[in-house]
């Protein structure tokens, strides 16, 4: 593996990792990894570093919903020019772009229910190239990046054996 | 009435493992890297296989040497691996672990007096399983100068005309160390000279760091004298599933069958079915937790490195060996002070033969968080015990 994809894959689950340590775990040079890292960066290789947070627990009210959007390409320009109007409001959390049955897909964050689907009625449908839209609220999560969202595994293997 | 008991079975030392092991137990909320297992699951694709074989009834016995689906899977993989060529149908057995071919290997080889060579530290099993049956053991104490590989020279001094078997146990637990090539190379030639066999224990196979693993059946003239185990317990994250095989000549293979077919009829049906799947569609995940495991590996290294403490590389299995003799206490005090006053639980390496005196060995069967917090206590300890002196 190269060095790049060995950063990448390291730290796509351990973001917390300091350059330090990621050093000393990958076997590369400290001075190598924060260069290629600001590359990464540089490049919007790595475009974010965030946090996976299980909201349920804190009792912050969110909701979150998945619309599947019916629109209509643009000449010239194709579906990226309705992308990018969609994906431009904050609330709208994720956007792709489809085949199937649809042609994309929006995920959405809100305090509530009706706040979804006010911005979906007032923002989301009222857009020249929106066919339709179909909104599916996410009624509860359980696994989000490819991790599991409950309570942490025990270990639960002896304690010591040969 | 009469003692029930047999002598010979009275006169084996219970594992020194079982001893700490209590210990531990007792010990509220301390962080182990005691354990000789890995920290993974098994990947999900070869429990979905198991749960399949369960659904769809598979319940019964399988032939003594096992599925031939499977042994058909460990030729292949061997052949892969290795490049060496087993006959599925007659020199490949699966058994319930690596442990049950160690026995049986011994048992079938064995006769009253034929001295077993076993080079220690090494897994605990050899040496008791070389008494039950009927063999004498003889160990050849590995040294740290040597990075704990064996020397043609130790084995050259260890060798009698009573020499039966070579037990060769690597990638090593619990030192880690591997032998290349060319050390193996040296020990093939008087294995050959001295016409003795060897017995193989390749479980910790996947888990190198530095090349790939050489089986020392693959030199030229050993594959008929050697008998060479291994499982999935290390490489696919399966010790629960009790699953390992034996691979040898015909005339062997036969006699460890017959053994096999009393005392045990045939290994796990839903084990073997996962296996085949293992061997099938299992090579990335071995990949991808060799390589977090030499991650765990490095960050050990480096930490014992800024705390000063000596430790050769190892480049096998998922043990680190580090040295604590200058503190001028046994293994067993400073495991058993590590634990009580920092709460983490260290194996001291006299439970792994008697040369084992002066090492820890530290298991990185564990996640880096894990690691990381047992070592900043382990850090903290090695600071006070310094100050003391």
């Amino acid at each position: 593996m190269e060095m790049r994809e060995k950063i990448l894959t390291f730290i796509e689950k351990n973001s917390r990792a300091n350059l330090k340590d990621l050093a000393v775990i990958l076997g590369v040079d400290e001075a190598a990894v924060a260069n290629e890292m600001a590359a990464m960066e540089e490049e919007h290789i790595i475009c974010g570093y965030h946090t996976l947070i299980d909201w349920e627990k804190t009792g912050v009210e969110k909701v979150n919903a998945l619309i599947e959007v019916r629109v209509t390409p643009q000449r010239g320009r194709g579906f990226d020019a309705v992308a990018e109007r969609v994906y431009n409001y904050p609330e709208v959390n994720a956007v792709y772009l489809i085949s199937g049955g649809y042609d994309l897909l929006v995920t959405l964050e809100g305090k509530t229910l009706r706040e979804v689907a006010q911005f979906v009625s007032d923002k989301l449908s009222t857009l020249e190239a929106v066919m339709s839209t179909k909104t599916n609220f996410i009624l509860k999560k359980y696994k989000d990046h490819g991790t599991v969202i409950k309570e942490s595994k025990k270990d639960e293997r002896m304690l010591v054996t040969p | 009435m009469r003692n029930p008991l047999s002598e010979r079975i009275v006169g084996i030392q219970p594992s020194g493992i079982r001893k700490f092991f209590d210990i531990v137990s007792e010990m509220k909320d301390a962080i182990s890297l005691g354990v000789g297992e890995p920290d993974f699951d098994t990947p999900w694709h070869i429990r979905d296989e198991g749960i399949y074989s369960l659904e769809k009834g598979r319940t019964f016995y399988t032939s003594n040497a096992g599925l031939k689906e499977l042994r058909t899977e460990i030729a292949n993989y061997l052949n892969r691996r290795l490049g060496i060529t087993y006959d599925p149908l007659h020199e490949i057995m699966v058994t319930v672990g690596g442990s049950e071919a160690i026995d049986i290997a011994m048992r079938a080889m064995l006769d009253p007096g034929d001295e077993v060579l076993i080079p220690q530290p090494s897994f605990v099993a050899y040496e008791p399983c070389a008494i039950l049956a009927n063999g004498v053991p003889v160990v050849i104490d590995l040294k740290e100068e040597n990075e704990f590989r064996l020397t043609a020279e130790e084995l050259k001094a260890a060798i009698t005309p009573k020499t039966k078997l070579l037990v060769m146990p690597f990638p090593n637990n619990p030192t880690g160390a591997v032998m290349e090539e060319k050390d193996l190379r040296a020990i093939a030639e008087l294995v050959i000279e001295h016409d003795i066999f060897v017995l193989s224990d390749e479980i910790y196979s996947e888990l190198t760091y530095l090349d790939s693993h050489v089986s020392i059946a693959s030199l030229p003239g050993m594959q008929e004298r050697t008998i060479l185990i291994n499982g999935f317990s290390k490489a696919y994250a399966m010790t629960g599933w009790r699953l390992g095989y034996a691979c040898g000549p015909k005339m062997i293979i036969e006699q460890m069958l017959k053994i096999h077919q009393f005392a045990i009829m045939s290994a796990p049906t839903t084990s073997q079915y996962a296996a085949v799947e293992a061997l099938r569609n299992g090579d990335e995940d071995v990949a991808r937790m060799r390589e977090e495991y030499n991650g765990r590996r490095r960050y050990l290294m480096h930490r014992f490195q800024e705390m000063g403490l000596k430790c050769f590389e190892p480049y096998g299995a998922f043990y680190v060996f580090p040295s604590i003799q200058e503190f001028g206490i046994t293994s067993e005090e400073f495991a058993n002070r590590l634990l009580s006053e920092e709460k983490v639980a260290v194996v001291p390496g006299t439970a792994f033969g008697a040369c084992g005196e002066g090492f820890l060995r530290i298991s990185y069967a564990y996640s880096l968080e894990q690691l990381k917090l047992a070592l900043d206590r382990m850090e903290a300890f090695v600071t006070r015990l310094r100050g003391e002196a």
